[in-house]
């Protein structure tokens, strides 16, 4: 029986909005072993959301309320924003889509790397140098030292985001959200970026939540899929059997997708039921 | 009913007709503004200040230019005088009622010159770029580069003092940050797809200036009117201090507040009520202003 | 008939020193009807060649031709009647202070059509947008009835050639199914020749009869949607991609 790591139960996230309140996340469960977790939905779907109120990311006036929210059998809601600190990074880690965005473009990436080390670690400045380009050549960056040097807009997207992937994992966290992490690359760069995060991410025994909107890259990449639509989960299968797929949503978005070796004259358009916001989320839960 | 009814129409999603949608739009956009209570209260009082103008006639219980110099540095409170006399007798409240006027009209002719020179400049020096733009915006460096003071004083020395020359010279000063701001927003928004788009349908210059790179800088412009209706407020009050604007005995708050500079020691209401006047219309301007932008900035809307 | 005809088409930006050539002796033909695409990654060149064509490129050499008439320095007003183009992000490709009908009444206008009222409702028919929409503004709608929008506006002065960079890259996988069937139908409809920029290369198999495979600038082979299909690629580039796609 694989360790949980992390439990969710009956997640929500409401914004109130002048139209009365945004439900984004309705009703969410999972459980999080050491696996590699795919969160695949639409935009608005709520994927991204999940992540986040995981995190504690959401500011008010967003609301985020759950049953529980436990890391290692401790509930992340009822932390402090001091503790949530501690939390961040050194516990759990997040992975976002474009690193021209998540990067600081006006320090060098040695010194953020630096930084990020010495957040959660008190260590001399040699010592996080030292640790820091070693965490560089794990995730295969062939320069460096040189790289530590440079600034952000220097480096290349996918070279942006294994820094990124360094940097995140320099604190070695039991958990990675990654959100959308290939989704601003090119196709040929997305392959060596999943295999470095697979790779580290096995090595250490983490657990991996990865969230895309790309339903084939997560059934690739992922042990199980959790299909969420309209804020709710509905479906959650095992990533080799995406294509056994029951639920007509994930059906359909299947049968959208173009296929190179399935050529037809068109395209399976999805039509939305109703029936499918408002049926109950399925639960995540191993 | 009728009420829901209109209120359900204002904010609907599917607007049956141009007329319609505009309204529309209108109507959310005032519902944004109405839920900053500060901004209400700029509103309220600049409001206040029209109404007041408008019926200085009717409101104010004296006539501004009557003098009673047996009554003079009456204090406040004075049976017929609430805010007291000035150093000729004249009733000080009465003054400031129909200084409001002055205000009101120095205001509207700088807000009505100042910003559209400013984008024109800055819409046409930023869309057409090359020497056009070079030689437009080293004659706004010129502009920018003299101080207020010192333009008025020159054209007062050329032409006469007086409000109108007052205005002129405040204006001349005042339209260099408008011209820099759309010179900028222009910038940004002419590598947009959608300016991209209507080159593509044959348009030339003329129609994208005007509808479609003006109906984006004029937001950021209104806020910064309202925000710098404050200093031009001032602005006139100092050249009034100086006696280069409204003449005597004109009630300008200003000149009003040089002529009771004399007596600030021992009746310090003649140059403290039109002061707090002055205070509380630029205090209004500027919750205005920021309210608007709350509305109109695009990126916050959007 | 050959619609377009691009030959040793190159495309810089810069001057001496800081000269970036973004095309590089581009060549290859889109017959009339056909459906042609341009398959590479970023900084391929692949939509510089689109914005070459159409006049939003300023510094260019080579020959590119619109069904057999060449094109200069300027682009003549009759040109947009025969060539438009539909952008890649829909949130930013639609004025944000026009409304629908403005946006469509415009373009019409600016072609000098006279009976716009009617061709603003057959337009907004034809792509699958009701009348509700025709007088809402671009922050009421979805990213797929966006683009929607966008391809009536590039349709409403009938045009014969339709540029389409990447399309669909924006927008959700079920939206993406919409606006592929529409295309395929419109192209269909209207008989119609698409030059269709897109880095998927299941997109293109999907959409195209031909495609050119891009990369740094240079068009490294051209080939037939069956062979793409049967994964024969010969260009090392082309099967590293193949390989990637699938």
């Amino acid at each position: 029986m694989m360790q949980t790591l992390l439990d969710v139960e009956n997640l929500w996230v409401k914004f109130p909005t002048r139209q009365g309140v945004f439900d984004a996340v309705r009703g969410v469960s999972f459980t999080l072993g050491k696996e590699r977790l795919g969160i695949v939905g639409e935009s608005g779907s709520g994927k991204s959301m999940t992540g986040r109120a995981i995190l504690r990311l959401i500011r008010p006036p967003g609301i985020v309320e759950a049953d529980h929210v436990k890391l290692d059998g401790v509930d992340l809601l009822r932390k402090s924003e001091k503790e949530m600190r501690a939390v961040r990074g050194q516990r759990i880690s997040m992975v976002m889509q474009d690193p021209k965005f998540s990067l600081n473009p006006v320090m060098t990436i040695g010194a953020q790397i630096i930084e990020a080390y010495r957040l959660h670690n008190s260590a001399s400045k040699t010592d996080a140098h030292t640790k820091a380009v070693e965490m560089l050549e794990a995730v295969s960056i062939r320069n460096p030292e040189r790289v530590m040097r440079a600034y952000p807009h220097e480096m290349s997207g996918g070279m942006g985001q294994r820094i990124m992937i360094a940097m995140m994992l320099i604190p070695n966290p039991e958990i990675l959200i990654a959100d959308e992490p290939t989704s601003a690359l090119d196709v040929s760069v997305q392959r060596q970026v999943l295999d470095i995060m697979d790779k580290l991410v096995k090595e250490r025994g983490m657990g991996l939540i990865f969230i895309s909107h790309d339903l084939n890259l997560v059934a690739d990449f992922c042990d199980r899929v959790l299909i969420m639509y309209a804020g709710r989960i509905v479906e959650v299968c095992d990533a080799d059997k995406l294509h056994e797929a029951k639920h007509p949503y994930t059906q359909g978005l299947l049968n959208s997708l173009p296929r190179l070796d399935a050529p037809r004259d068109r395209l399976e358009v999805l039509k939305r039921d109703p029936e499918w916001s408002k049926a109950q989320s399925v639960s995540g839960r191993v | 009913m009728a009420e829901q009814t209109l209120r359900a129409w204002l904010l609907t999603d599917t607007p049956s007709s141009r007329r319609h949608a505009k309204l529309s739009a209108l109507y959310q956009g005032w519902l944004s503004f109405r839920s900053n209570t500060m901004a209400m209260v700029g509103l309220g009082i600049l409001i206040a200040l029209m109404l007041i103008a408008a019926a200085a006639p009717l409101l104010s219980p004296h006539d501004p230019f009557v003098q009673d110099l047996g009554n003079r540095l009456a204090p406040l409170g004075t049976e017929g005088h609430i805010l007291g006399t000035d150093s000729l007798g004249r009733d000080i409240l009465s003054r400031l009622i129909y200084g409001a006027r002055i205000t009101l009209y120095i205001v509207a002719l700088v807000a009505l010159i100042a910003p559209v020179v400013g984008l024109l400049v800055g819409t046409v020096s930023g869309y057409v770029g090359g020497w056009v733009d070079i030689v437009l915006m080293r004659i706004t460096d010129i502009f920018l580069a003299f101080p207020r003071l010192v333009l008025a004083l020159a054209f007062v020395a050329a032409l006469g003092a007086g409000i109108e020359n007052a205005v002129i010279a405040i204006s001349l000063t005042a339209w260099p940050p408008y011209a820099r701001i759309a010179r900028a927003e222009t910038l940004t928004i002419r590598s947009s797809d959608y300016i991209s788009a209507i080159q593509l349908q044959g348009a030339g210059g003329f129609r994208i200036i005007t509808k479609h790179i003006w109906p984006l800088c004029i937001s950021s412009l209104i806020v910064r009117v309202t925000l710098d209706m404050a200093g031009i407020i001032l602005a006139a009050a100092g050249l009034g201090f100086l006696g280069l604007g409204a003449q005597p005995p004109s009630p300008e708050w200003g000149a009003m507040i040089s002529e009771g500079r004399r007596f600030i020691l021992d009746h310090w209401w003649v140059a403290t009520m039109p002061g707090l006047a002055i205070f509380t219309v630029s205090l209004a301007f500027n919750l205005l202003g920021d309210g608007l932008r709350d509305v109109l900035d695009p990126k916050a809307g959007e | 008939m050959s619609m377009l005809q691009i030959e040793k088409l190159n495309v810089w930006f810069g001057r001496d020193r800081d000269r970036v050539d973004a095309v590089i002796d581009a060549t290859f033909d889109v017959a009339e009807g056909q459906s042609f695409g341009l398959v590479g990654e970023s900084g391929s060149g692949k939509s510089t060649i689109l914005r070459a064509i159409v006049g939003l490129a300023p510094t260019w050499s080579g020959h590119i031709a619109v069904a057999g008439a060449p094109i200069g320095k300027r682009r003549p007003k009759s040109f947009y009647k025969q060539v438009q183009m539909v952008f890649q992000d829909p949130y930013a490709s639609l004025h944000p202070r026009h409304s629908v009908d403005a946006v469509l009444g415009e373009t019409l206008q600016l072609h000098g059509f006279t009976d716009i009222d009617a061709r603003v409702v057959k337009l907004l028919d034809d792509v699958g947008l009701g009348q509700k929409f025709r007088f809402r503004y671009p922050h009421q709608l979805s990213g797929g009835q966006r683009q929607r929008v966008a391809i009536a506006r590039a349709l409403a002065p009938e045009p014969e050639l339709l540029l389409l960079d990447e399309p669909t890259s924006a927008l959700d996988v079920s939206v993406q199914a919409e606006i592929l069937n529409l295309l395929a139908d419109l192209r269909q409809e209207h008989n119609l020749t698409y030059l269709m920029v897109s880095h998927d290369l299941s997109v293109v198999g999907h959409m195209c009869d031909r495609l050119a495979v891009m990369k740094d600038g240079e068009v490294v082979e051209t080939m037939d949607v069956a062979a793409l299909r049967a994964m024969k690629a010969e260009h090392p580039y082309s099967q590293h991609l193949l390989q990637a796609s699938v």
